[in-house]
C-alpha cells in the first residue's frame, strides 16, 4: 500500500500544497475525510479533463437521437466530440447522431462573425435530409463566446421559420474547470426548455420512472431499460442514451426518476423535484449486487408487492443464469487489484462489480467530481460557490401547481427513510471503500506513479493515457468507451465485463512484453581500436 | 522604413491628420508611402485616393479567398502614395480586432513591405481595446507612435489611455512614442496644456495643427490640404508636421500618468474649472 507522499514527492512546494487536497488515502479511521475537487487544474501539469463544451454536447445532448445537434465552431470540436463516446441509439426512425453538423468556422467567418453562416448550415442540413430532426440544439464553441455571435437569437429565428424547437447552449470550453459545467449548462436548457413541453402526452402506469444519467455506452442503457421492464416498471424517458426530445418533453408524468451518473444529471433530478415533485433515487446497474439492491429499492419505493414478487423473480432468474460464468471468470481474476479513474460516477459504480469478480480496487478518481460524490451529498451547503461555479450559473425552478405531486406522503416517506431508501440522497463513493487510494483530478505523472508503486493488474481510464498504461505491460480497458465491447450494465454486462477482463488477464501478450534488450545485448559487431589504425 | 502608427480619439482628426501628413512627406521631402487603414470603417485613405472606395483586404479575403493578388487591394493614390484598407466586420458582429491580424498578416504575405517604401503609417481607429488593436505596435510592426489629441479633456484622457498600452508593448517589443500632435479644436491655452501633457508622458508635442477651414474645404473636394490648394497656410502646416517627424529622433517609452495627476494638469491649465 502506497500513501499519498510516493505521489507527490517530486512536486515543489505550492504544487504539493494544492495537489495533497485533492488525494485521500480510506483507513476507516473514524475521522471525516475531506478532499479537494472541481477546482482548477494546475498549469503544466497534464490533466486528463475535457472541456465545457465536451460535457454539453459530447455527453448530454449528443446521444439525442431525434435532434440535431450542431457544433458552432472550428471543424475539430465537431469531429472530436462525434461517436467516440460509443452512445447507441436506434429506433424506427433511424438516428441523427451518427451525423456530424459542424458550421467549420474559418478565419473570415470568425472576423465577420458567424450568426449567418450557422443559419446557412441549419437551412442545408434541413433541406438535405428528408426526415425532419423533432428538435434542433445549437452548442457553442471558446470562439464563438469571444466574437459574442449571438446564438440564441438564431435559435428564435430557426424555431419560427421551421416550426421546431430550438435552442442555443452557452458552453464554450472555457467556461468552467472541466466538463463539469457543459453538463449544468446542457442540464440548464433541458430543464427550461425540453422537460414538460409535451402537455397532451396520455400519463403513463403508476410504476413508471425516467432514467437519468444513463447514457447508454456500449448499450448499457438497453440492459438496464430492459431489466426493469422485465420487472414491470415502465421507461418514461432515459437521459439521454438512446434518449430523445420527444421522450424527455413528457418525462415529467413519470412517478419516479433513477440516477446513475449523480455527477451528470444530478441538477435535473433536484429541479424535476422542485417542479414536479417527483423523487428521485441513486440507483447503480453495474454488479450483480447493486442491480439486484436498486431494482429492491425501486420496489420499496412504490410499495407495490407484486412488483416486489416480480422483481425477486428477476433477480433470481437473471442471477442464476450467468452464475457459472462469473464464478469461472472469478476463479481467473481472483486476489487481482484494479485503479480505476472515469470521469464522475464511473468509478464509484464499478467497485462492486469488480468484487463480485474478486478484484480488489486500489485506486479510484474521478477527473471532473465535486466533493458529493465523493463524500455525499450531506456536504454540499459546505461547499463554496467559486469564480468559476458562479460563471456556470444555477437556474430557479418554481413548483407547477397544477402538476405537483408528492407521491409518496409524509408517512410513507418516514416509513422508507426509516427503512434505509433516502430519496434525493447519494452516500458518494469513500463509504464504499474498503481501504485504497482515492485520486481528484488525476495526470499523466501522478498515473505512472501509481502504475509503478501499486503495480494494480488492471487499469480502467480513457483513451488519454490508455497508451502509457500499456507500455507499462499493464492491462487497460477504457470505462469511458469501453473499447469496442459493452454493454457493462446489468447481467449481461457483469457477463460481458468478466470475459473481457479474464481475457485480459489470460491473453499470452504479457509474456511478450519484455524486449530482448532487457534481458542481455543485442549488439552485434567487434570492438574497434578506437580509430587509431 | 520607418513604421509609424497614428493613436487617439474617435473622431480626433487621425485619418485627416494622416493623410495631410502622407501628402507633405510625399510633396515636400520625396518619400515613398504606404497608408494601412485599420478600421472597420475603411475611411483611412479616401483623401489620398481622391474619394474611390477601394475594397477591402477582409472583403476581399471574404469574397475571393485567400488566393488573391496584392493589387486586388492596394492601390496607388496621389503622389503615388499606396493605400491599404484593412475593412471588418459590420458594428456589433464578429471580430474586428483579428480582422486587422488577419488583414497585416495577409499583406506581408502578398509582399506588401517593398524595400523602396519610406514609411507605412497605420492608421488606427480609436484606443487600444485588445489585442487585435495592439497588432500595429507588436514585435516587427510600428516602432514609433503619435497620438492625436487636443486640447479636450476626453481626448487627453485618451491619449494618456493609449500611452498606458505603448508602455506595456514599450517593454515586451521596441515600440517607442515619439509625440503627440495637436489638432486644434480652439481650446484655450490649448498649446501649453497639450505640452504640459506631453512633458508629464516624458514626450513632446511634435507640433500644433491649427484648426482651419481649408481642411474641410478639401475634405468636401475629396483631396488633402497640400492636393488641393498647396499655398494656403494649412498646407505649409502639414508640410511642417511631415518635417518634423521626418527629422523627430525623440522616441521614448511613455510614462502614463496616474487619473488624478492627469485631472490635477486639467484644473490647473482651467480645463476643469
Amino acid at each position: 500500500m502506497t500513501g499519498t507522499e510516493t505521489i507527490l514527492g517530486k512536486y515543489d512546494p505550492k504544487v504539493y500544497k494544492n495537489r495533497k487536497d485533492h488525494m485521500v488515502a480510506i483507513d476507516h479511521d473514524g475521522s471525516e475525510k475531506q478532499i479537494s475537487a472541481n477546482t482548477r487544474a494546475i498549469p503544466g501539469i497534464m490533466t486528463h479533463r475535457g472541456c465545457c463544451y465536451a460535457g454539453c454536447k459530447g455527453v448530454v445532448l449528443g446521444p439525442l437521437k431525434d435532434t440535431l445537434v450542431i457544433t458552432h465552431g472550428p471543424i475539430g470540436c465537431g469531429f472530436y466530440s462525434w461517436g467516440t463516446r460509443r452512445n447507441k441509439a436506434r429506433g424506427p426512425e433511424g438516428s441523427w447522431t451518427q451525423y456530424c453538423f459542424s458550421t467549420d468556422m474559418q478565419e473570415a467567418d470568425i472576423v465577420f462573425g458567424g450568426d449567418k453562416k450557422l443559419k446557412a448550415a441549419i437551412a442545408e442540413a434541413m433541406a438535405t435530409f428528408e426526415k425532419k430532426p423533432k428538435s434542433i440544439m445549437i452548442c457553442s464553441t471558446c470562439p464563438i463566446g469571444l466574437i459574442g455571435d449571438d446564438i440564441h437569437a438564431v435559435a428564435s429565428q430557426i424555431e419560427n421559420e421551421y416550426g421546431i424547437p430550438c435552442m442555443a447552449f452557452s458552453c464554450e470550453g472555457y467556461k468552467g474547470v472541466s466538463q463539469s459545467g457543459g453538463h449544468h449548462i446542457a442540464n440548464n436548457q433541458l430543464m427550461r426548455r425540453v422537460i414538460g413541453a409535451d402537455v397532451s402526452s396520455p400519463a403513463p402506469s403508476r410504476i413508471s420512472v425516467n432514467l437519468l444519467g444513463e447514457y447508454n455506452i456500449g448499450g448499457d442503457g438497453w440492459e438496464t431499460e430492459r431489466i426493469l421492464r422485465k420487472c414491470g416498471i415502465e421507461v418514461v424517458s432515459v437521459f439521454t442514451g438512446d434518449g430523445s426530445y420527444e421522450n424527455i418533453a413528457k418525462s415529467h408524468t413519470a412517478t419516479l426518476n433513477l440516477v446513475q451518473c449523480h455527477r451528470s444529471i444530478n441538477y435535473i433530478a433536484e429541479m424535476m423535484k422542485a417542479r414536479y415533485g417527483i423523487d428521485w433515487l441513486k440507483v447503480n446497474f453495474i454488479g450483480l449486487g447493486p442491480t439486484a439492491d436498486s431494482l429492491r429499492k425501486i420496489a420499496r419505493y412504490f410499495g407495490d408487492p407484486s412488483l416486489a414478487e416480480r422483481v425477486e423473480q428477476v433477480v433470481a432468474e437473471e442471477t442464476a443464469a450467468i452464475a457459472d460464468d462469473i464464478s469461472h471468470f472469478r476463479s481467473i481474476l481472483e486476489g487481482k487489484t484494479a485503479a480505476i479513474y472515469s470521469g464522475g460516477s464511473r468509478s464509484h459504480h464499478y467497485q462492486k462489480l469488480l468484487e463480485e469478480l474478486g478484484v480488489k480496487t486500489v485506486m479510484a478518481g474521478y477527473e471532473f467530481a465535486h466533493r458529493d460524490d465523493y463524500e455525499g451529498r450531506k456536504v454540499i451547503p459546505t461547499i463554496k460557490d467559486d469564480a468559476d461555479s458562479k460563471n456556470i450559473g444555477s437556474i430557479e425552478v418554481e413548483a407547477d401547481k397544477d402538476r405537483y405531486l408528492d407521491f409518496l406522503g409524509d408517512e410513507r416517506r418516514a416509513e422508507l427513510n426509516a427503512g434505509g431508501v433516502v430519496p434525493e440522497d447519494y452516500a458518494g463513493m469513500m463509504p464504499d471503500m474498503d481501504g485504497g487510494l482515492i485520486v481528484d483530478d488525476l495526470n499523466e505523472a501522478e498515473a505512472e506513479t501509481i502504475i509503478r508503486t501499486l503495480r494494480p493488474d488492471m487499469f480502467f481510464s480513457g483513451i488519454k493515457d490508455k497508451y502509457i498504461i500499456e507500455k507499462h505491460g499493464v492491462y487497460s480497458r477504457q470505462i469511458h468507451s469501453y473499447d469496442y465491447s459493452g454493454p457493462y450494465a446489468g447481467y449481461a454486462g457483469a457477463y460481458n465485463f468478466g470475459r473481457d477482463l479474464a481475457m485480459g488477464m489470460t491473453i499470452p501478450a504479457w509474456r511478450l512484453i519484455t524486449p530482448k534488450w532487457r534481458t542481455g545485448s543485442v549488439l552485434e559487431g567487434s570492438v574497434s581500436d578506437g580509430g587509431k589504425g | 522604413m520607418r513604421q509609424v502608427a497614428i493613436y487617439g480619439k474617435g473622431g480626433i482628426g487621425k485619418s485627416t491628420t494622416t493623410q495631410n501628413l502622407n501628402a507633405g512627406l510625399a510633396e515636400a521631402l520625396g518619400m515613398q508611402n504606404m497608408i494601412i487603414g485599420c478600421d472597420p470603417k475603411a475611411d483611412s485613405t479616401r483623401l489620398i485616393l481622391g474619394g474611390l472606395a477601394q475594397k477591402t483586404v477582409l472583403d476581399t479575403l471574404r469574397d475571393e479567398g485567400e488566393d488573391i493578388e496584392l493589387d486586388a487591394v492596394l492601390k496607388p493614390g496621389y503622389k503615388g502614395i499606396r493605400c491599404v484598407e484593412s475593412g471588418g466586420p459590420e458594428p456589433g458582429v464578429g471580430c474586428a480586432g483579428r480582422g486587422i491580424i488577419t488583414s497585416i498578416g495577409l499583406l506581408e504575405k502578398l509582399g506588401a513591405y517593398t524595400s523602396d517604401l519610406d514609411y507605412v503609417f497605420y492608421d488606427v481607429l480609436g484606443d487600444v481595446v485588445c489585442g487585435g488593436f495592439a497588432m500595429p505596435i507588436r514585435e516587427g510592426k510600428a516602432q514609433e507612435i503619435y497620438i492625436v489629441c487636443s486640447g479636450e479633456m476626453m481626448a487627453l484622457y485618451a491619449a494618456n489611455n493609449i500611452a498606458k498600452g505603448v508602455s506595456k508593448y514599450a517593454k515586451t517589443g521596441g515600440v517607442r512614442l515619439g509625440g503627440l500632435i495637436c489638432n486644434s479644436r480652439k481650446v484655450e491655452g490649448e498649446a501649453e496644456l497639450v505640452s504640459a501633457i506631453a512633458k508629464e508622458l516624458g514626450t513632446t508635442m511634435i507640433h500644433f495643427v491649427p484648426r482651419s477651414p481649408d481642411v474641410t474645404k478639401a475634405e468636401i473636394n475629396k483631396k488633402t490640404v497640400i492636393d488641393y490648394s498647396p499655398d494656403v497656410q494649412q498646407a505649409e502646416e502639414y508640410r511642417e508636421l511631415a518635417r518634423k517627424i521626418d527629422s523627430n529622433r525623440n522616441m521614448t517609452i511613455p510614462r502614463p500618468m496616474s487619473q488624478d495627476r492627469l485631472e490635477e494638469l486639467l484644473v490647473e491649465f482651467g480645463l476643469a474649472g
